[in-house]
This record gives C-alpha cells, sequence and structure tokens, in this order.
C-alpha cells in the first residue's frame, strides 16, 4: 500500500513531497520514481518549464511551477540549456497544480512524463502550488523531500523525513562543480530562429572563453549571435589557463549554489583575469563571484527571485527591462568597494543587479541577458560585451 | 520623468452608445482614466453621448458633455473649453475616428490642442491597412499574403476629397480575385468590429463583401487576405511609456481558429499552447509592431496567426488603443491598462507607476498569474429573425462572460455558466440529422460549421463517438483544447456510470474540474439541493484565491478573488484560502453577468452605484459578477471583488464565506436586472437577508393574476387582459379581449418572444411557433393599445415616502419595446394634468408594492384613460437617464434607502428636476445582421441607447440622431408610405417638410392621400409594380428620408426590402408615426439656429 504517514494512516496517493518544516503534500507522482532531496523554490514563468529544468543553477534543487499547466507543449531537442554532460542532471524535483497533458506543439517530440522520466526528474502533480508558494514567500526557501512511488510500494513519512534531515542544505555548496563540464569544449552555435533553427556561426569577429560553472546553453547562443566563438573551460581552471587562449574577453558564466564556496577556488583566479583588462562578462552566479572578487559580499535572499517577469532598471539609460531571474544569493550593495557602482536595480525589491567597474571594462548582471525562458529585452548586454571587445582590440592594436 | 505640467486640461473622448463591437469595457476605461487623470490634479473634460455610462456622472469629469461624437461638435466644445491636449485612445474606434477627423480638418491645430496618448500618423499607420502593412515589412515581420483596394478618391474643386468611386474599387477587386485567390478574409480599413467584411468562399461572396466592407469603410479601402483559416490565432496586450519601456500584460489564445472574429472567439489567458521560444518570438514582434507605428504611450493590442503545422508566425492587426482585449486583460490579470494608460499619457514613465494590487511592485512589470481565465461572447441571433449565425471576421456577439479557475477545465465549465444561457457545463446539444446512416459525416460537418455553440457541439461529437483526432481535423481546434474537453466528457461518462463520488478527494476531483452541483445532479438524476448537502457532508467546499498579477510572489493587499476548489493539505480539513473575510458590517452586490439585448450597461452601472452607496454609508461592499467590460468589475469600485459566475452555487458560496465574519445586512438583487433577480426566492429560502424591496413584493409585481388584484385594489386601470396555460385557453381570451392582441410569456426580460398578433391564424403560428405554453410558463395576453403614448415611471420609495425621478414619455407608442423607444424627459406633448396624474398613479402602486429603493412603472395614455402596463420594483433600464435628466444619483440614493436610510434626507424635491430636454433614443445593429427587418415590436433588439439633451424637445431629439449616427437631410426627396391610420397624423409633418424645400414622393396609396391634401408629391412605383421602383431610387442614392410604416403581416413583408436598402445605403428611416413626426421637429431645429453644447455642470 502506498503512503503511511506518522500516525499509520494509509494515504492512496503516487506522490507525496514532504518539507523540512513538516507540511505533507500528497498528490500524483509524475516521471522519476523514487525520491529526490533539494532546497524547494518556486519559478513563476508560464512558459519554459523544459528549460527551466534543464537549467544547470537548478541543481540540487526542486522547482515548484506557479502556473498550473506545465507540460501542454510536450518536450523537445531544442528547448535544454544543458550545455556539457555533467550538467545534464540539474534540477531534482518538478511540482505542479494541474495534471500532464500529452503534448501539442509542432515541435514536440515527447511527453513531458516520459522526459522528466529520462530526465531522471522526480515529479509531483494535483497539489495547491500556490499555498506552497505562499509558504516558501512567508518563510523563505526550505529543504524538501519528493517521492514519486509505484503502487505495489509503501512508503513511511517517518522514512522521508528522517532521509530529509541528513540534506545538508544549499547554504556552502559548490554544486558548480558537480554540474560544470570536466574538459574544454567549444561553441559556436546562434540563437534559435523559427524558420531555421539553431545556425552555426561561420567565422565570428571575437574569441571568447566561458568559465562554465553550470553554463546556461543559451549564453552560449548568445556569444555566438553577436560573433564571438566561444571555448568552454570548466570552473576551476585558472587564470592562466584562460590567458593562454589568447582571448577577446571572459565570460563568467552563471551557476547553482553558494557564490562563497565556489568562490574559494574562482574568486582569486577572477581576480587575476580582472587585473588583465580583458573584457568581461557576468551572469548569475558569475555576477556574484565577480562581486566577491571585487571584494564585495554576497548574502542568502529570504525567498530568492526566480520568474521571467522581473523588471530591472539599466541606471545608465533609465530604461527597464523585464528579464528572467532565478538566485537565491545576491551581492549585498552595501558592500561595494571605492570604484564599483550598481549598474542595474531589481525594481521589484530595490536589490542589486548589475555591476560596473571604474575604468574596466567589466559588465556584470545578475539576471539572464540569455532569457531561454523569459523575455530577450536584455539581449543589448551581449552587443556591450561585443563593443567592449571591439574597443578593448582597438586599444590592443594601436 | 514625471508628469507633464505644461498641460492642464484634457479632453477625453467616450466611445458613444454600446453596439456591437464597442461594448462597456470603453466605460470602463474611460472612467479608470478620467479616475487617473484627475487625481493627478488635471481639469478633464468629457464628451460622450451614452447617458448609461458611470464616465457620464456629474461628479467623476470636471465638465461632461452628454453630446454627439462627432468633429462638429467636439470642435463646439474645444472652442468653449479650450483644453490643452485631447486623449483619443479610451473610446474605441469612435474617439480614434473622430480625433483623426478633427486633426485632419485643422481644428486640433486651431485651438492649438495637442493629441495625447497616441499621435494622428500612429493612428493611421496602424489603421491604414496599406501603411500597416508598409511598416510591418520595414521591421521583417511577415504579414498575410493580401491586396489593398482603395476606391479611387473623388475632388471637389477646392481639391478636397468629397466621396470615393467605390464602384471602380469594386472592379479593382474583382480583377485582383486570381493574385490572392479563394476563401479570402475581406477586412474594410477603420472599421468597428470588422463591420462589412467577411470570409468569401466563391466569387459571389467576395463581391458581397468588397461591395460592404468599401461601403462601410469610411475611406473606402479593404484589405483582401489570404485565408488562414484553421491557424490558431493570439493577441499580445502591451503596454509602452514615452522612455521606450514594453511590458505585455497578457497572452490571449483564440480558442477558435482564424476566421472568426476574435470578440466572437472563446479565448483563454495566457496563451496555452506556445513553447516559450515561440512566445518570445511574438512578444518581440509585437514590441517592435508598437516602436514602429509609433505608438509612443499606452495600451494596445496585436494579434497573429501562427500556424500549427509549422510555427510560422504573421502579423494580423493592431489597435493603437486599449480596447475589449485590454479589459479582459486587465481583468484577467488584475493590472489596470487604462489607467496606467492614461498616466503615462500625461508623461509618466512605468517604472514610476505603482501596482495598486501588490502596493509593493511598481508597474513595470508583466503580470504572471497562477490560473487560467476563459472568455466567451454571448450571441442573441433569436433577436434578430433571418440574419446569418455563421460565425465569421465581422463581430456578431453582444456581450462576453470571463471565468476564471485553477485549471482550464475549471474556468470553461465556469464561463459557461456565467453566460446566463441556462448552460451548467458542456451541457447536450441536438446535432441535426444524426441516425441517417452518415453519423461520422454529419458529426465532422457540425465540429466544422463555424457556429457560437462550437463547443458543445464538439463535446456531443466526443460523446457520439467522433475521436479528439477526427475532430481536430473538421474543426481545427488545437489537440491540447480537444484533450480538455474530452476529459470533462469522459468524466461525465464515469459519473454517470459510477454514480457519486465516495470521498471528499473524489468530490474534490469533481469539483476542481469545473463541474456545478447542477450538473453533477443532472448526470446522477438528483437534484441540486441534494448534490450541495452531500458535497458539504463530505467537507468539501470552494476556497477563494487571489487574482494579484504575480503568481503569490507577493504579498497582494487587494481582495480580488476566485473560487477554485483545492486538495486540503495533509491533517487539514480545508485547503488554503485567501479571502481573508472582515468582520466590518457588509452589503453583497449581485451584478448582472454578460450584456445581452435588454440587459446592458445600465444594470451596470446601477450596480455601481450601489458600491459607491455603501461606501459613503461606512458599509464593506462586495460585488459579484463575471463580465469583463465592466466597471463593477474593477478592483477598485467596490471594497471586495469576486469574479464569479451569478449562479445559485457560486453566491451561496460567497454568502457562506462572507457571513463567517461581520454582519451580512443583504443582498442588493434588485440592481443587476434579471441575473439577480431570479435568484432572489432562492435566497430567501435560504434565509439570506435581501436588502430593500422583499422577493414577495417583486414576485407580487411579475404575477400577472395577483398584480391585477393589487390594481383593482388601489382603483388602477390595466389593459383588459388575461392569461392563458394552454393553447385553447389563448384562444378563448383572444376572443373575449379582441385583436390587436400583445403576447409575452410571462418572467422575461427585454421582451423575448413578445409580439403583437393581428388575427387567429397569426395568434396560431405564434403558439406553435414561437412559444411554449404550459402551466408552467403561462401566456400573458393583454389588448394591444394601439396608438397609445407610453409612459415609463421611475420612483424611489422607502415605504413612507415616494419620490417621482422622472417621467419619460415614448415617442414610439405603446406596442414598441420601451427599451427600443426613444423618450423625452419630461413629457413633450403629455399634459400637465396627465403627468401629474401619472405621478400620482405610480407613487400609489410603489406603496402598495411595498417597495424599498426603486420602481420602475410602465403606463399607456389614451386619450384621458391611464393603463398601467407593468410594474418592475427594482432598478429599471431609464434609471441612469433620468439620473442624468434630473442631476441626482438615483441609483446610489436608492441603494441607501434600501440600507435604511430614510428617503426625505436626500431633499430629493427641491433639487433633483430636469432642467432641460432630454431625449433618449436606442441604437440598433441591423447593419450587421443582413436580412433583419429594422421594423421595430415588442421584442427589444437594440444594443444601446444615446442622450440628447437641449432646451427644446426637437434639438434634444435631433442630437441623438445626430449621436446615433443619423444623418437628417435639410434638402433632397422624402419618401413617404404609412398605414392608413397614420395618414392624418403625417400631412403636417410632411407639408412641413415640403415648406422646407424637400420633394415628397409616395407610393399610390399614400401619394394619393398627400395629393388631396394639397402636396406636391412624386409617385413612385412599389416594388411588386416593377422598375424604377423605390428600391431602385433607394439604391441610387436619390432617397434622402423615409416614413414607412406598415399594419399587417402582408403589408409589412412587401415593404421589407424597402428597409432593408435604407439600412445598407444608410438613409435616415423612422417606421412610426410618432418618430416621423419628431424627426420633422429634428430638422426644423437643425434649420433654426445653430446646435449648442452645455457641460452637465454648467
Amino acid at each position: 500500500m502506498p503512503f503511511l504517514t506518522e500516525n499509520q494512516e494509509q494515504i492512496e496517493a503516487t506522490g507525496a513531497l514532504v518539507l523540512a518544516s513538516g507540511e505533507v503534500y500528497f498528490g500524483r507522482g509524475n516521471g522519476a520514481t523514487g525520491t529526490a532531496i533539494a532546497e524547494v523554490c518556486f519559478n513563476t514563468a508560464i512558459t519554459g518549464y523544459q528549460e527551466i529544468l534543464t537549467d544547470p543553477s537548478y541543481a540540487s534543487q526542486m522547482v515548484v511551477f506557479t502556473f498550473p499547466h506545465i507540460g501542454n507543449v510536450g518536450a523537445n531537442d531544442q528547448d535544454q540549456e544543458e550545455s556539457s554532460v555533467n550538467a545534464e542532471k540539474a534540477a531534482r524535483g518538478a511540482i505542479f497544480r494541474g495534471t500532464i497533458t500529452p503534448p501539442s506543439n509542432w515541435r514536440a517530440v515527447d511527453h513531458f512524463d516520459a522526459w522528466l522520466t529520462k530526465k531522471g526528474i522526480v515529479g509531483l502533480s494535483g497539489v495547491d502550488t500556490r499555498s506552497i508558494t505562499r509558504l516558501i514567500r512567508e518563510k523563505g526557501m526550505v529543504n524538501g523531500i519528493i517521492a514519486h512511488i509505484s503502487p505495489d510500494e509503501t512508503v513511511s513519512i517517518a522514512d522521508l523525513k528522517a532521509e530529509l534531515a541528513g540534506f545538508a542544505g544549499m547554504e556552502g555548496a559548490d554544486l558548480a562543480k558537480v554540474v560544470g563540464p570536466d574538459a574544454q569544449y567549444a561553441h559556436a552555435e546562434q540563437n534559435w530562429k523559427w524558420d531555421s533553427g539553431f545556425t552555426a556561426l561561420e567565422s565570428g569577429d571575437f574569441h571568447v572563453v566561458v568559465l562554465d560553472f553550470g553554463v546556461k546553453k543559451n549564453i552560449l547562443r548568445n556569444l555566438s549571435e553577436v560573433g564571438a566563438r566561444c571555448t568552454v573551460l570548466p570552473g576551476n581552471a585558472t587564470a592562466e589557463d584562460v590567458l593562454a587562449l589568447k582571448p577577446d574577453g571572459v565570460v563568467l558564466s552563471n551557476g547553482p549554489g553558494d557564490p562563497a564556496a565556489t568562490g574559494v577556488y574562482a574568486v582569486p583566479e577572477i581576480q587575476k583575469l580582472i587585473a588583465s583588462d580583458l573584457p568581461i562578462l557576468g551572469i548569475c552566479l558569475g555576477h556574484q563571484m565577480l562581486a566577491l572578487a571585487l571584494g564585495a559580499k554576497t548574502m542568502k535572499m529570504a525567498q530568492g527571485h526566480h520568474g521571467a517577469n522581473h523588471p530591472v532598471k539599466d541606471l545608465s539609460t533609465g530604461k527597464v527591462e523585464i528579464v528572467s531571474m532565478n538566485h537565491g544569493f545576491t551581492v549585498d550593495p552595501a558592500t561595494l568597494p571605492e570604484g564599483v557602482e550598481q549598474s542595474h536595480v531589481s525594481l521589484f525589491d530595490g536589490t542589486n543587479s548589475g555591476l560596473r567597474v571604474a575604468g574596466k571594462p567589466i559588465i556584470s548582471v545578475q539576471h539572464h541577458p540569455e532569457a531561454s525562458p523569459g523575455p530577450q529585452d536584455s539581449f543589448y548586454l551581449f552587443r556591450r560585451f561585443a563593443d567592449l571587445m571591439s574597443a578593448h582590440g582597438a586599444k590592443e592594436s594601436a | 520623468m514625471p508628469k507633464r505640467t505644461d498641460i492642464e486640461s484634457i479632453l477625453v473622448i467616450g466611445a458613444g452608445p454600446i453596439v456591437i463591437g464597442q461594448a462597456c469595457e470603453f466605460d470602463y476605461s474611460g472612467v479608470q482614466a478620467i479616475k487617473a487623470l484627475k487625481s493627478e490634479g488635471y481639469r478633464v473634460i468629457l464628451v460622450n453621448s451614452n447617458p448609461a455610462t458611470i464616465m457620464t456622472d456629474p461628479d467623476l469629469a470636471d465638465a461632461t458633455y452628454i453630446e454627439p461624437i462627432t468633429p462638429a461638435f467636439v470642435e463646439k466644445i474645444i472652442e468653449k473649453e479650450r483644453p490643452d491636449a485631447i486623449l483619443p485612445t479610451m473610446g474605441g474606434q469612435t474617439a480614434l475616428n473622430c480625433a483623426l477627423d478633427l486633426e485632419n480638418a485643422g481644428i486640433l491645430e486651431k485651438y492649438g490642442v495637442e493629441m495625447i496618448g497616441a499621435k494622428a500618423e500612429a493612428i493611421n499607420k496602424a489603421e491604414d491597412r496599406k501603411l500597416f502593412r508598409e511598416a510591418m515589412d520595414k521591421i521583417g515581420l511577415e504579414n498575410p499574403r493580401a491586396v489593398i483596394i482603395g476606391a479611387p478618391e473623388i475632388y471637389n474643386e477646392e481639391g478636397r476629397i468629397v466621396d470615393y468611386d467605390r464602384i471602380t474599387g469594386l472592379k479593382m477587386a474583382m480583377d485582383a480575385i486570381e493574385e490572392v485567390g479563394l476563401p479570402a478574409i475581406i477586412r474594410p480599413a477603420f472599421t468597428l468590429g470588422g463591420t462589412g467584411g467577411g470570409i468569401a468562399n466563391n466569387r459571389e461572396e467576395y463581391e458581397q463583401y468588397v461591395r460592404s466592407g468599401l461601403a462601410m469603410s469610411p475611406v473606402a479601402q479593404v484589405l483582401i487576405d489570404e485565408s488562414l483559416l484553421g491557424w490558431k490565432e493570439y493577441e499580445m496586450e502591451v503596454v509602452r511609456d514615452k522612455a521606450d519601456n514594453c511590458i505585455i500584460i497578457c497572452s490571449i489564445e483564440n480558442i477558435d481558429p482564424m476566421g472568426v472574429h476574435t470578440g466572437d472567439s472563446v479565448t483563454v489567458a495566457p496563451a496555452l499552447t506556445l513553447s516559450d521560444r515561440e512566445y518570445q518570438v511574438m512578444r518581440n514582434a509585437s514590441i517592435a509592431v508598437l516602436r514602429e507605428i509609433g505608438v509612443e504611450t499606452g495600451g494596445s493590442n496585436v494579434q497573429f496567426a501562427v500556424n500549427p503545422a509549422d510555427g510560422r508566425v504573421v502579423v494580423i492587426e493592431m489597435n493603437p488603443r486599449v480596447s475589449r482585449s485590454s479589459a479582459l486583460a486587465s481583468k484577467a490579470t488584475g493590472f489596470p491598462i487604462a489607467k496606467i494608460a492614461a498616466k503615462l499619457a500625461v508623461g509618466y514613465t512605468l517604472d514610476e507607476l505603482d501596482n495598486d494590487i501588490t502596493g509593493v511592485t511598481p508597474a513595470s512589470f508583466e503580470p504572471t498569474i497562477d490560473y487560467v481565465v476563459t472568455k466567451i461572447p454571448r450571441f442573441d441571433f433569436e433577436k434578430y429573425k433571418g440574419a446569418d449565425d455563421s460565425l465569421t471576421t465581422s463581430m456578431k456577439s453582444v456581450g462576453e462572460a470571463m471565468a476564471i479557475g485553477r485549471t482550464f477545465q475549471e474556468s470553461l465549465q465556469k464561463a459557461l455558466r456565467s453566460m446566463e444561457t441556462g448552460l451548467d457545463g458542456l451541457n447536450e446539444i441536438d446535432i441535426p440529422g444524426l441516425g441517417q446512416d452518415d453519423d461520422r459525416n454529419v458529426l465532422k460537418a457540425a465540429v466544422a460549421k463555424r457556429s457560437k455553440d462550437r463547443i458543445r457541439t464538439i463535446a456531443q461529437a466526443l460523446r457520439s463517438g467522433l475521436s479528439v483526432e477526427e475532430v481536430h481535423e473538421a474543426s481545427h481546434y488545437d489537440l491540447w483544447f480537444l484533450r480538455q474537453f474530452n476529459e470533462i466528457v469522459e468524466t461525465e461518462a464515469k459519473l454517470m456510470s459510477d454514480g457519486l463520488p465516495i470521498d471528499a478527494e473524489g468530490w474534490t476531483y469533481l469539483k476542481s474540474m469545473g463541474f456545478a452541483d447542477s450538473r453533477i445532479a443532472y448526470l446522477t438524476n438528483s437534484s441540486e439541493t441534494e448534490i450541495r448537502r452531500k458535497r458539504h457532508e463530505a467537507g468539501v467546499f470552494p476556497v477563494f484565491k487571489r487574482i494579484d498579477t504575480c503568481a503569490a510572489e507577493f504579498a497582494a493587499k487587494t481582495p480580488y478573488l476566485y473560487s477554485t476548489y483545492e486538495q486540503p493539505l495533509f491533517g487539514q480539513t480545508e485547503a488554503e484560502c485567501e479571502a481573508e473575510v472582515s468582520d466590518r458590517k457588509k452589503v453583497i452586490i449581485l451584478g448582472g453577468g454578460p450584456n445581452r439585448i435588454g440587459q446592458g450597461i445600465e444594470f451596470d452601472y446601477c450596480c455601481c452605484h450601489a458600491a459607491f452607496a455603501m461606501d459613503d454609508l461606512g458599509i464593506e461592499s462586495i460585488m459579484v459578477n463575471c463580465n469583463p467590460e465592466t466597471v463593477s468589475t474593477d478592483y477598485d469600485t467596490s471594497d471586495r471583488l469576486y469574479f464569479e459566475p451569478l449562479t445559485g452555487e457560486t453566491v451561496l458560496e460567497i454568502i457562506r464565506k462572507e457571513m463567517s465574519k461581520g454582519e451580512l445586512l443583504g443582498v442588493i438583487v434588485q440592481f443587476g436586472g434579471q441575473t439577480p433577480l431570479k435568484l432572489a426566492s432562492m435566497l430567501a429560502e435560504e434565509g439570506i437577508p435581501i436588502l430593500g424591496t422583499s422577493p414577495e413584493s417583486i414576485d407580487l409585481a411579475e404575477d400577472r393574476e395577483r398584480f391585477t388584484k393589487i390594481l383593482d385594489d388601489i382603483g388602477l386601470k390595466q389593459a383588459p387582459s388575461a392569461i392563458a396555460r394552454s393553447e385553447e385557453e389563448v384562444i378563448a381570451a383572444a376572443e373575449k379581449i379582441g385583436y390587436p392582441l400583445m403576447l409575452r410569456p410571462s418572467y422575461v426580460l427585454g421582451g423575448r418572444a413578445m409580439e403583437v398578433v393581428r388575427d387567429e391564424d397569426d395568434l396560431k403560428r405564434y403558439v406553435r411557433d414561437a412559444v411554449n405554453v404550459s402551466g408552467d410558463q403561462p401566456l400573458l395576453c393583454d389588448r394591444y393599445l394601439a396608438d397609445a403614448i407610453e409612459v415609463d415611471v421611475d420612483a424611489l420609495c422607502d415605504g413612507k415616502d415616494v419620490h417621482i425621478a422622472g417621467v419619460m414619455e415614448h415617442i414610439e407608442e405603446a406596442g414598441v419595446h420601451s427599451g427600443d423607444s426613444a423618450c423625452s424627459l419630461p413629457p413633450y406633448t403629455l399634459p400637465v394634468s396627465t403627468i401629474s396624474q401619472l405621478e400620482a398613479q405610480a407613487a400609489e402602486l410603489a406603496m402598495a408594492l411595498d417597495v424599498r429603493g426603486l420602481i420602475n412603472i410602465q403606463f399607456a395614455v389614451k386619450g384621458d384613460d391611464i393603463f398601467v402596463l407593468e410594474a418592475n420594483p427594482r432598478a429599471s433600464r431609464t434609471v441612469p437617464f433620468v439620473a442624468k435628466a434630473v442631476a441626482a444619483p438615483i441609483a446610489a440614493i436608492a441603494a441607501k434607502v434600501m440600507a435604511g436610510v430614510p428617503l426625505a434626507s436626500f431633499e430629493l424635491a427641491e433639487r433633483a428636476k430636469p432642467r432641460r430636454v432630454a431625449v433618449k433614443e436606442a441604437v440598433f445593429p441591423f447593419a450587421r445582421f443582413q436580412g433583419v427587418d429594422p421594423v421595430l415590436g415588442p421584442e427589444m433588439r437594440s444594443t444601446g441607447e444615446v442622450m440628447g439633451w437641449d432646451d427644446d424637445f426637437g434639438a434634444a431629439f435631433l442630437k441623438t440622431q445626430i449621436a446615433a449616427g443619423v444623418d437628417l437631410p435639410t434638402k433632397g426627396r422624402v419618401f413617404v408610405s404609412v398605414k392608413d391610420s397614420d395618414k392624418p397624423g403625417v400631412l403636417k409633418a410632411v407639408k412641413r417638410l415640403e415648406e422646407i424645400g424637400l420633394t415628397i414622393c409616395a407610393t399610390s396609396g399614400t401619394a394619393s392621400y398627400l395629393k388631396e391634401a394639397g402636396v406636391n408629391v412624386e409617385r413612385v412605383n412599389k416594388v411588386a409594380e416593377g422598375s424604377r421602383h423605390i428600391v431602385d431610387m433607394i439604391t441610387d442614392g436619390e432617397i434622402h428620408l423615409v416614413f414607412n410604416t406598415t399594419e399587417g403581416a402582408q403589408s409589412m413583408k412587401d415593404s421589407q426590402s424597402i428597409r432593408e436598402t435604407v439600412l445598407k445605403q444608410r438613409v435616415p428611416y423612422f417606421t412610426t408615426l410618432a418618430a416621423s413626426r419628431a424627426a420633422v421637429k429634428a430638422i426644423d431645429a437643425l434649420l433654426t439656429r445653430p446646435l449648442e453644447v452645455r457641460s452637465l455642470q454648467s
């Protein structure tokens, strides 16, 4: 028989979510069977569930989708955000309000439920996702265990709780190491277009080295879109490794986990790269570690930012862009050293969303200019980065 | 960038009367805009001819002009008020076109008025089919393959365009037929709701739509599109500020594929069948469109078609203004588009404005939602006999309802119940032609037809064994939606075979799919009450969630709620509910549901006033309604808003929740028309207090026999009448009362199936075809009072005092539905003594019915006799008109009276008096429904109304005609053809026209009468007499005014082609004697002095 509660009540359900704060939700199990332990966060995006679940930044997290119907357009081979083999396992769990339906979309190749199974993501549907979201809003992100069991199994909630109690949590976790690549690789594929799909960058004006802390593939595609061939290195590569490739610019990628933990080895290298005066673009985790390298501090947020509708203001132009956000740590603007200024701020809560450094060709943003999913308003940042590389190149050759 | 300080006063243009394609959404947007601009300290001037709107309430704008929305009148207002700016984006196509005309005529420049919100150039670029296509080409967006046909311009000596050569235009279109191919879609430029256009499957239809499209387009231009039938259709609601910040408020997906006007399509928000990549392609494109078109600030909507086979996206069109879709998007997300657009128009940027719903975040973000919204259009084809009821690119629906659910299925089933068409969900529907060995093809043909009941037809076809794939092939509905319908159908079948759920989880499962208790009862042969009892026993109740613009990411302070069913957290008995009911004294106001003929904006006006009144009294106002177009469903109209269907089940659950804390003083059911009224007795039975007049009294007035007794008791007269419960009784009654006989089923609003029959054959036809007469549904038979004058009286009563708010003399005689009749306040022909008698009788009746609040009484005056036609102890359609005419908020006062405030405290006798003559005129959608006879009768068919306000009746009536788009002539030829009894009456009017200089022409009968009476008259052929006959002359533009009254079925039929032709040619026509005479008074007024404009506040 299915679930056995702590007072020995049997619950006919194939899925359950148990939170560290004690709440238990029963529903239908989806995707992979078994259990998954992770930090529970929510995402308010309506479209782009496949991109979200393949975003390596969600490593060791499970995502509560606030929009009830997830899976409508199935899954396809194009909307994958992982960029290396290690990143294939990103989000651990996925929680939905509605039932997963058969796909209806011209690009669909897979039923979303089958895709979840293939990806090893444990799913739960039929629960009040809004109440979980409100709980996270009130109490902050919590850890949880999600279980999908077969009908002939019996699993006790007490065991699930015990299993969850052993989970260390995200703070201090160097997850970038887990989802980053083992070796260097190259990338020259451009953005998706409806009539031609992904096209290859022919020659390219720039050569960029990307430090992969769990990079979203669309960052690489956007770089190619502005004419940059990418050489991607593991996140623990040294500044010397980077400089040896003679890049026109360096990108510090997004990634999961605590910037302080990954920063232990990355920050010193980033400091050297800053000193090299090469143009640098930092995104998300990369942005946070760049801030650490510049001498600022980061801190854990109560509920984090996870959505595709966030307003960010570019302080240099005064313009508002609607962006994708996915972060649980933030740069504390009070700790910015002399010469480092905020370039962007979140209009939702005033938290930092970008930095600039006096006299340095550095762009750094907390949000996701590569979108995927989400609005593409911030694409200009890749152009800005390309302009910095052009200017830098001109200076070098002068 | 803060607001502009270089402008101080702003003229807002309203949308005029409610017509198909332009309904109360523009009251909603106008009200938001005016409030927003006033709160910024601007002086706001408003012009709108529609008195039934909240926006024309005198305390809203600083200067309110209830005047026709034409360039000439608006120029007069500009001359008088000298506004610094004009805001044309809140009043639909009417306002946009009027503003463009003012710009083109140089009037804005002359008075130094700046157009804000949208510049003339942007409007032109968006609305002109050719410029729009060029703009799309420029930014690399694809358009459908198409040709544009513009009829050559005709210039006068001064080089101004005076007309277009539409005959040549048609020839050009016929030559282009190969280029675009058939089927093709014809879209006229600058018309509202696609008027004049359509889908042409063959050469004949092609010619027909090009002809009507060129005629309806003010610039004689049509776009002929490649047909994208079957493609998916989407809309994006975009807001842009002057700093070029662009946000998408909402995406909307049409469940009906391309080929059905978006206003007639069932739509969902957000889009449900797009991947993020496709969505972002559309998002980028819609922002690019706004930038290229040059919409500097405000809201716009952009429509796309997507090929389901390969994702090819083409741009269909855009509206550079707020629209019906933006009202829907606002209600669907909680983001007040019109309010924000108004603030952006005066210089703010999005990041400077707050999101009212959260109170903590700015307006510069994209709302995200965690529920599904479904909108279903409401049609009233049964009112328009002869109209083509297939759906096409020209809009035909008269209203819409919206519903919110956590899942699509829940929101769909709630939306179906919100329609007020008697549905509980996907109710069974007859598919004709089954059982003849060709069922599969019959079913496929049925689901392929673009009809108003298509979703139910699809459900029925699925029930009848068609597969989801087969339905998809025939209908092109997206598979995702079809599978959702199928799941509902399968669950219904399971419920029928397995019976009711056995536990709370099973109940929750059913309820969260959106099944109504009544639907479950039907499927399990039970009663709704029984199902409700069992569900409650199982502990299954709805919870209420908030519409918060952000999917719960931030706390919402605005109680904008919808109901849903959720599985509770383990260990808890109830799922999470966010109602947060207050402990205040409270009143629940039940709204009017979707607009339809007979029930429109007037009732929403009253409900809003009830909310305002409760606010004044310090009582919490709680609104329940499901019409997304309205002001009542704006989150700041009431203290709390439940966006819910007005069914017994939902209303009881809301009451249960609201009664859990605080004190419910009562429910107001008398303000929302028939919709809430029909819930009154059920609420009373449940012991829920009803505020104001008791359900018992309401019933008393509706029940013919009891009502007659009351009238007898107080000595008031009724026309001879009887009640019949069978066909035999009807015929017996007819013999007793005599012909002509007015017949109507009891308990109907807007005169549905009401008819005047003139002989026994006619009577038998009516009983056979038009109604079911039975014990439950008795038929009311009244002597038809030929040529009597009908009078409406609206009064307030608190059980102690009565105040007569307004006495309205109808212009059309008794027998024409009061909603379709023009009327004058004060009366324009009745003697003072009659008026006093009417007032006294109304007061007596109000007291006898023990009214607490409003009552409307209809009288017929024939000579010295006064007959009571009917009494409605509730808010009537005329309340807002009366309020404007007498300058008193009578709806709000009535609500306060209902809450116990004595009538005497308002000192109405002193302050609420008509200061000038106010005339109300109805407007009709006949131009949209070819083949429908426009002759007026007892069944209401008007969609809206206009008001004319002036010092005398002639001028006031003239203004109503201008406002309704009727261009009365002062020269040319008038055609007169009246029934015998009208001949003496029309003579004086005709002589006056002759004096003025019009040529009189008539067919033989009328001609010889007029000739004998000394009128110089041209005799013309009847149609039956052969060419050249009167219809030829009308077609060729030789007739400029038509008076045509008829009697009897045959003469009605003979003259129908005349009325059809005048409609097509837009010739002013009058089908009653009284209206014809009023028209002559109006023409007189046109000649005597220039018309003046005056604000309500002056």
